[in-house]
């Protein structure tokens, strides 16, 4: 995959001493990020562990403390959507799609009038059935089909980074590979960070990552060693590598990378 | 026969009225959740505006032909300015702090029409209704007075007009989308504010044009005219499906006429009852409306 990675070249997008509060408790501590400039950065973490809401915290959403740097600009002060016109794809986690809007429209707010003109020809060839479903309520789609809309609307504008939270959560094993594959796809052309709990998906996207623990990032590097570290993974993640998501298996269907069905999928 | 149609034209002009008071109140509603307690201030500043440019005091305004036109447009810019000034300097400031921004907006339903008594007095003021409009039209044999027209027809031509600018523009679909979720039409890159203002303006011009219109319709104008149509107008966005344009308007029909006939048939007063009663059943057997959803 990408080399890049092994070079420091200065991170797209840097989160430093991210601090998140929510009704009095401490959610984010001191969150430390990079995402890389190229290809694939996944966190990871247990659940709950604060991915989505230092997700939700570089975005905006969420009030929070701690300097953002895009590209070296310090953006913290930016309301989300003027930080988003800056150039950021964003696919929450319970996907944000507008089910009783159709699947057009969801597409149609997610251009950007009087910056460059939407990339549908990607969209409709990463995803062949949001052409045929256009007219279709957004509501009406099967879950993978609105992850296809969802990651769609980050494709569309011309976007210098993709957030994607959890893409193949509660997705069936085929639909995995299918949504991976477009992202490893979106990902040679646009960096991406991705939360994700399917390891066998994070083992063949991602080049960099970092994990949290309860708020704080406790590992931050390269995704293959971690990955390879059965002993740092269980400590970190509290499963073994090779696994595919994190306490929902029987242990013994964690054993082996290649005894699963969504490994073996996502690596064919 | 020609009761019947005299009725019927005048519950539905009534309805028009409720539905130029209530369209605005529930995309209000719908985008931002604020039960806009002022909206009858809106519609009384409109009311007044247009009075005043009418009666002479604005150069070219008068109470006939298109000096009528201009005193009613002039309304409508007025009650525009005030609403966009309502949002950015009570609604907004308190978006955070949604029990305050009630009692600020309650307390804007209540000084409006405070002012406007303290300047023009409480007493009912006569309208200026042009020659064109104070007469009749002869409809089905019956003669219905042609301001009962002029509402249907506004209210019509407001109700195609929103649902264009709804269903057509991408302004509206911001207004659609952020109606379910605000946060990811930012997150899209999308200015969600300038949909609330925008909303806002709108539903002052249709506040403001009611007045107005009300103003032809009741002859006279009042300060607590605004406050007691909006009690309707809040019956049809609940009947209506708090969001739903498509649903209030059906249900200003079902109001309207409602009123009218009960208070024709029974005694007079029990057809503001009926309204309360209709609204408790639609309440008990479809709680969320007619309609659920913007349309
Ligand atoms: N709005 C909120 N109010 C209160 N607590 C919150 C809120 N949002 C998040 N939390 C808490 O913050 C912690 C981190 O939540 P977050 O959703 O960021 O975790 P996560 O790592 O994305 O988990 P998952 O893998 O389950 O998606 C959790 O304990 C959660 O309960
Ligand atoms: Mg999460």
């Amino acid at each position: 995959m990408n080399a890049a990675g092994n070079a420091h070249p200065r991170p797209l997008l840097a989160a430093r001493d991210l601090r998140v509060r929510i009704g009095g408790r401490h959610i984010l501590h001191d969150v430390h990020l990079d995402v890389a400039p190229h290809g694939v950065t996944a966190l990871l973490g247990r659940n709950g562990a604060g991915k989505t809401t230092t997700v939700r915290a570089i975005l905006g959403l969420v009030p929070r403390t701690g300097s953002i740097l895009l590209d070296g600009q310090d953006v913290s002060g930016l309301r989300t959507h003027v930080l988003v016109r800056r150039g950021i794809g964003y696919a929450p986690e319970d996907r944000g799609v507008f089910t009783a809007l159709t699947v057009a429209e969801n597409l149609r707010l997610a251009e950007r009038p009087g910056s460059r003109p939407p990339d549908y020809a990607l969209v409709h060839d990463l995803f062949p059935e949001l052409r045929q479903r256009a007219g279709q309520p957004a509501g009406t789609l099967s879950g993978g089909q609105q992850q296809m809309v969802a990651i769609a609307r980050t494709l569309l504008a011309d976007n210098r980074l993709v957030i994607v939270d959890e893409p193949t959560k509660g997705l069936a094993p085929k639909i995995v590979t299918e949504v991976a594959e477009a992202l490893e796809r979106a990902a040679r052309a646009v960096p991406v960070l991705m939360v994700e709990q399917n390891l066998a998906v994070v083992r063949r996207l991602a080049t960099t990552c970092a994990v949290l623990v309860d708020g704080r990032t406790a590992y931050a590097g390269e995704a293959a060693p971690l990955l390879a570290d059965p002993r740092a993974t269980r400590r970190l993640l509290g499963v073994a590598s090779g696994s595919t998501r994190g306490g929902q298996d029987p242990p013994g269907a964690r054993a082996s990378a290649a005894e699963s069905p969504d490994t073996r999928e996502a690596q064919s | 026969m020609d009761t019947l149609v005299l009725l019927t034209m005048t519950g539905l002009g009534l309805g028009a009225l409720y539905f130029l008071i209530a369209s605005g109140l529930s995309l209000i509603f719908g985008l931002m959740d604020v039960l806009n307690f002022a909206h009858g201030a809106l519609l009384s500043v409109g009311a007044y505006a247009c009075w005043w440019a009418a009666s002479g005091h604005l150069p070219g305004a008068g109470p006939h032909g298109a000096g009528f036109v201009l005193a009613v447009a002039f309304g409508v810019v007025t009650g525009t300015l005030a609403a966009v000034a309502l949002e950015v300097g009570v609604v907004r400031p308190l978006y955070a702090r949604p029990r305050e921004q009630v009692l600020a907006n309650v307390g804007v339903g209540l000084a409006v029409p405070a002012l406007l008594s303290g300047i023009w007095g409480s007493d009912a003021r006569t309208f200026p209704v042009p020659d064109a409009l104070s007469g009749t039209v002869t409809l089905l044999g019956a003669r219905v007075p042609a301001n009962r027209i002029l509402l249907i027809g506004c209210a019509l031509a407001v109700l195609v007009g929103l649902r264009v600018l709804l269903g057509r523009t991408r302004a509206g679909l911001v207004v659609r989308a952020g109606v379910q979720d605000r946060a990811m039409v930012s997150a899209l890159g999308i200015d969600v504010r300038r949909a609330f203002t925008l909303v806002f303006a709108l539903g002052g011009a249709l506040a403001a044009l009611g007045g107005a219109l009300g103003g032809v319709y009741f002859g006279e104008v009042d300060p607590g005219q605004g406050t007691s149509l909006l009690i309707y107008a809040f019956v049809v966005v609940v009947v209506g499906g708090m969001s739903s344009v498509t649903g209030a308007a059906a249900a200003c029909v079902a109001v309207g006429l409602l009123q009218q006939f009960a208070n024709y048939f029974t005694t007079a007063g029990l057809g503001d009852l009926a309204v309360v009663v209709l609204l408790a059943v639609v309440l008990l057997v479809r709680p969320r409306g007619l309609m659920g959803r913007l349309t």
